[in-house]
């Protein structure tokens, strides 16, 4: 059976990849932020899994309007960073893990959640970001990767409680696995930002504590959260902080609240960091 | 699609060498096309173009994302900047120009 060692929320801010890629981290207007991650990547280092779930979005990289998973899961032995329009990040390859994701495919659909199945494809700012913020910058990742892609960025994405159940069905799948690993599940994206039209710039601190807060203690008033609230309060981007929500799921009604990282702005949005551990 | 082309160096070479006959590959209307050449990001966004795509466009040029946004709403990339380190924007969309960077941790 898997030990999930732990659950991370994190933002998957582009710049923040591009800071550390350009040597950019103790610069006055870096500094702060990168300050607030030397304790989660010490945690990263102790905690050790050897496989992490990262739940990401892929932001017109993999995936288009031309095919729009609502739920996908990687399989494949490895995943090239992509080229996003700027050429792909100078980090390492990610490599999967092809037999506990197919267990996760199988256990996840006869659980009834029906996710899409990739055995290609290239991962982006999404989640080679949040693995340069817990990682800093190995000649090779210190674990096996398995990406979760949920649609945040084309309407309908789901609903926040449809990913908290996703989060759980997965802790079925991690139950019910027949090798001794230890496991760690990643939600990424977030907190307050809007990038786009006359509202650009948004950050609402308020929204975001109360949204840390609440997650670990009581995780489905924040599932209960609709689309249209993320929009208004947290900018047409906020949406995606319903992947730290598959995260949370994945992780014991009672958890332990382990580090908690906030700061804005990185670039046009609020930074949060947050992990848990099950109690 | 144009944008998502911009994912290949070589089609982001080809923009580059002949912006409208690139243009006239895809299936796009003549506003939309001419919001590309004109790099009107709002009107290519209320054409249907989704920041995460236009942001392509945004990259060959050289544009950051900071830039992008203040194109989007009458400010420069400096005077967007100084709006995001003040706290960024409230909801209706005002500059919030409070106290420098908000932090808030246990570590």
């Amino acid at each position: 059976m898997v030990k999930l060692v732990g659950g991370v929320g994190t933002s998957h801010v582009p710049s923040i990849g591009a800071a550390i890629d350009l040597g950019k981290t103790q610069e006055p207007y870096w500094k702060p932020l990168f300050a607030g991650y030397e304790t989660a990547r010490q945690w990263m280092k102790e905690a050790n899994p050897d496989v992490v779930i990262i739940v990401y979005n892929d932001h017109a990289s993999a995936f288009s309007l031309r095919l729009i998973p609502t739920f996908l899961i990687g399989v494949a032995d490895e995943f090239l960073p992509a080229d996003e329009g700027y050429g792909p990040r100078d980090v390492p390859v990610v490599q999967g893990d092809a037999r506990l994701a197919w267990h996760l495919a199988e256990s996840l659909i006869l659980d009834e959640f029906d996710l899409a199945i990739a055995n290609e494809m290239p991962v982006d700012h999404g989640l080679t970001v949040p693995l340069s913020i817990m990682c800093d910058q190995p000649d090779a990742w210190p674990c096996k990767v398995i990406p979760l892609c949920v649609n945040v960025i084309q309407y309908p994405p789901p609903t926040g409680m449809r990913c908290y159940k996703l989060g759980k069905a997965i802790r079925r799948a991690l139950d019910s696995y027949d090798d001794n690993l230890k496991v760690a599940i990643f939600g990424t994206g977030g907190m307050s930002h809007q990038l786009q039209g006359e509202r650009a710039g948004i950050i609402n601190q308020e929204f975001d504590i109360d949204f840390l807060n609440k997650l670990g203690s009581d995780p489905e008033s924040v599932a209960r959260i609709p689309h249209a609230e993320y929009i208004m309060e947290t900018g047409s981007e906020g949406i995606e902080m319903i992947m730290w929500i598959v995260m949370r799921g994945a992780l014991d009604d009672k958890v332990q609240e382990i580090y908690r990282h906030y700061h804005v702005p990185a670039s046009n949005t609020a930074s949060g960091l947050i992990i848990f551990e099950n109690d | 699609m144009f944008f998502l082309s911009l994912n290949e160096a070589e089609a982001r070479e080809a923009f580059r060498a002949n912006e409208e006959a690139c243009l006239a590959r895809y299936p796009m209307t003549a506003e939309q096309r001419q919001a590309v050449l004109d790099r009107d990001w709002l009107g290519m966004l209320r054409l249907g173009g989704n920041v995460y795509y236009t942001f392509k466009l945004a990259t060959v040029d050289g544009i950051s994302m900071q830039a992008l946004g203040g194109a989007m709403c009458g400010m420069t990339e400096e005077e967007f900047i100084e709006v995001m380190i003040t706290g960024g924007k409230d909801q209706q969309g005002n500059p919030r120009r409070g106290p420098n960077v908000l932090e808030q941790g246990n570590g």
